[in-house]
């Protein structure tokens, strides 16, 4: 996956938490399905206005709550980042093993508006508003977690290592066999 | 400079001398635990794995099995630990919610590090474990690899000093502290002090559990004597606690004075900054009330609910319910007999499993009712319906609303 990201931002608030992206009831369906019920209460329509491509921005204390891989949805869905405030470091966890680019942006949710335009480089730091022309920098991510996302989450790497059969390769970025592969979590 | 807990664990298991904040390291894992949910939708088969004596797999979130895809993980599971010789198998029948399991079968030990895909994973800090929930892939890396990594973040310390009274539970510590603190996102969390030594375990245990809910990395307890003598009884031997160095360095140390504490609530949606004594809340009637989880469905968790409803009634149109957090506890129960008592007051004493904590498959809230829980956590929807209000507190105070009807102060119903 890229450590790169260009795309139209979704701007969300603070303490968003996992129930409130991936509820109970959706852990019963397959992942597309389940993907359709993403902020099903925060924002009732979203997934069908999200698209390939999107980033997602929150707030603080995003993703307090449960080990459920809602980052998995946020693939299916075809997100391609996600940028908080603040993260919580089990969500931020679970994003950077689905390959997931995640980075933290002091103030974002005051930066980035709906529908703006919006450019993270993990691999530096830099982050630029497309649409109002701010920008900024931010502490790069360790190498290892950046190595991460750029193979794609942690279960390619593991394939790439001997871990898993090879000839899964690529399938292996997808977000049912990221769901079912290493399974789930509540 | 001195370390923290945390800070000392991970530079051990690093095989540093020291570490700092905002260091990554990688480290070894000495216990890694799988849950049910893992082998439920789908499940590769690795090529190898590390240590299957370093590997436990526990069914706990949803068992037996309530959906198909439920019921498909569990020859799944059966399959991977005959495939790779896993000792450490905890199937239906000797299982039990994992943080429960892993306590009574010494799987979490001092000064050591304990991974589970389980955000309250970090209840195992009640034995000076470094444990946190990592979520499903990377328990499935540490898995293949016997590694893990940290990023080390600043430490709280909370002193706890002088006795809490007897009708203050570990729930009411940790609301009291989630109330005037609030949230703690990318901070550990360490407890210590003069006051430590009458906490007992169980309730150290629900307050390591709960710091998932205020967002927090590690939550860690220094060890004592009370740990020890713990520990004795489980056969937990030849283990190196952590303790923190005098001069450690904290982003805060926040005094906590057991004596001042009673009985508390968290209102609806979250336990940070939203909670208040029971006694201050003003009436509020209740539909469900649970006991149960792996915060509150211990063995003295049930003895606590049993003194409450002994010889008395649950209050018409009022559901309890009272999940033990295994099926060890489960049995103890019933052979004291609080499991009797339980049911006798009008209860329904369900199986051991996660239960009506996550809205699964069992304990459903529905549309406009209030519960009042026991459980870890209260979010929107978190329990069934998201017009739901879900209220938490202590077990004591759970079984008194559910005699009464309104959520209750324990200590205006017990005989």
């Amino acid at each position: 996956m890229s450590l790169r990201v260009t795309g139209r931002v979704w701007v969300f608030g603070d303490n968003l938490n996992t129930d409130a992206m991936y509820p109970a009831f959706a852990m019963k369906m397959d992942p597309p399905e389940a993907a359709k019920h993403v902020f099903y209460e925060v924002r009732p329509g979203w997934t069908d206005q999200v698209a390939a491509g999107d980033i997602v921005v929150a707030g603080t204390n995003f993703g307090v709550g449960s080990s459920r891989p809602v980052a998995a949805l946020f693939v299916e869905l075809g997100v391609a980042g996600l940028v908080a405030e603040e993260f919580n470091s089990l969500f931020f966890r679970n994003a950077v093993n689905s390959g997931l680019a995640a980075m933290t942006v002091p103030d974002a949710t005051t930066l980035f508006r709906d529908g703006d335009t919006g450019t993270f480089d993990l691999a530096d730091g830099s982050w630029r508003n497309e649409t109002t022309c701010a920008a900024g920098t931010v502490p790069p991510l360790p190498d290892l977690i950046l190595d991460i996302i750029a193979s794609g989450g942690v279960l390619p790497r593991l394939a790439a290592q001997g871990y898993l059969p090879a000839e899964l390769g690529d399938v292996l970025r997808s977000s049912a066999v990221q769901m079912g592969g290493a399974g789930s979590g509540a | 400079m001195g370390l923290t807990i945390i800070e000392k664990i991970l530079a051990r298991k690093a095989g540093r001398s020291t570490v700092a904040v905002g260091d990554t390291v990688v480290v070894d894992v000495d216990m890694t635990v799988l849950i049910d949910l893992q082998f439920a939708t789908m499940w590769l088969e690795p090529n190898r794995i590390h240590d299957p004596d370093k590997l436990a797999i526990v069914m706990d979130h949803a068992v037996p099995a309530p959906t198909l895809k439920d019921a498909a993980g569990g020859p799944r599971a059966r399959k991977f630990a005959a495939d790779f010789g896993i000792r450490n198998f905890y199937d239906v029948g000797r299982h039990g919610i994992c943080h429960q399991v892993i306590a009574e079968n010494g799987l979490a030990r001092p000064g050591e590090v304990l991974a589970c895909t389980d955000s309250h994973t970090c209840a195992a800090g009640a034995y000076n474990t470094a444990a946190r929930g990592l979520g499903p892939a990377e328990v499935y890396s540490i898995m293949c690899t016997g590694t893990t990594w940290f990023q080390v973040a600043p430490t709280i310390r909370y002193e706890l000093g002088g006795v809490k009274p007897p009708e203050v539970s570990g729930k009411d510590i940790f609301l009291h502290i989630a109330n005037e603190y609030g949230d703690a996102a990318n901070v550990n969390l360490e407890y210590g002090g003069a006051g430590l030594g009458g906490i007992p375990m169980h309730d150290r245990r629900t307050i390591a559990t709960q710091g998932a809910e205020v967002s927090a990395d590690f939550s860690t307890f220094e060890p004592d004597d009370v740990l020890r003598t713990y520990l004795d009884t489980c056969g937990v031997t030849g283990y190196r606690a952590a303790e923190p160095d005098p001069d450690a360095t904290y982003a805060d140390v926040r005094d906590v004075e057991l004596s001042a504490l009673e009985p508390y609530v968290a209102r609806p949606g979250t336990v940070s900054r939203n909670g208040l004594p029971v006694s201050r809340l003003g009436q509020q009637k209740v539909d469900q009330a649970f006991i149960g989880s792996c915060a509150n469905g211990q063995l003295e968790d049930l003895e606590i609910a049993a003194n409450v409803l002994r010889g008395k009634t649950v209050a018409t149109g009022v559901r309890l319910l009272v999940t033990p957090a295994s099926q060890a506890v489960y049995r103890e129960a019933m052979r004291r007999g609080y499991l009797q008592d339980i049911a006798d007051a009008g209860a329904v004493v369900t199986n051991s499993t996660c239960g009506a904590c996550f809205g699964y498959h069992m304990g459903v809230v529905g549309p406009g009712e209030v519960c009042i829980t026991s459980s870890t956590r209260n979010f929107t929807g978190r329990m069934g319906s998201t017009d739901a209000e879900i209220f938490m507190a202590s077990p004591a105070t759970v079984a008194a609303s559910a005699i009464t009807g309104y959520i209750t102060d324990p200590r205006s119903v017990t005989a």
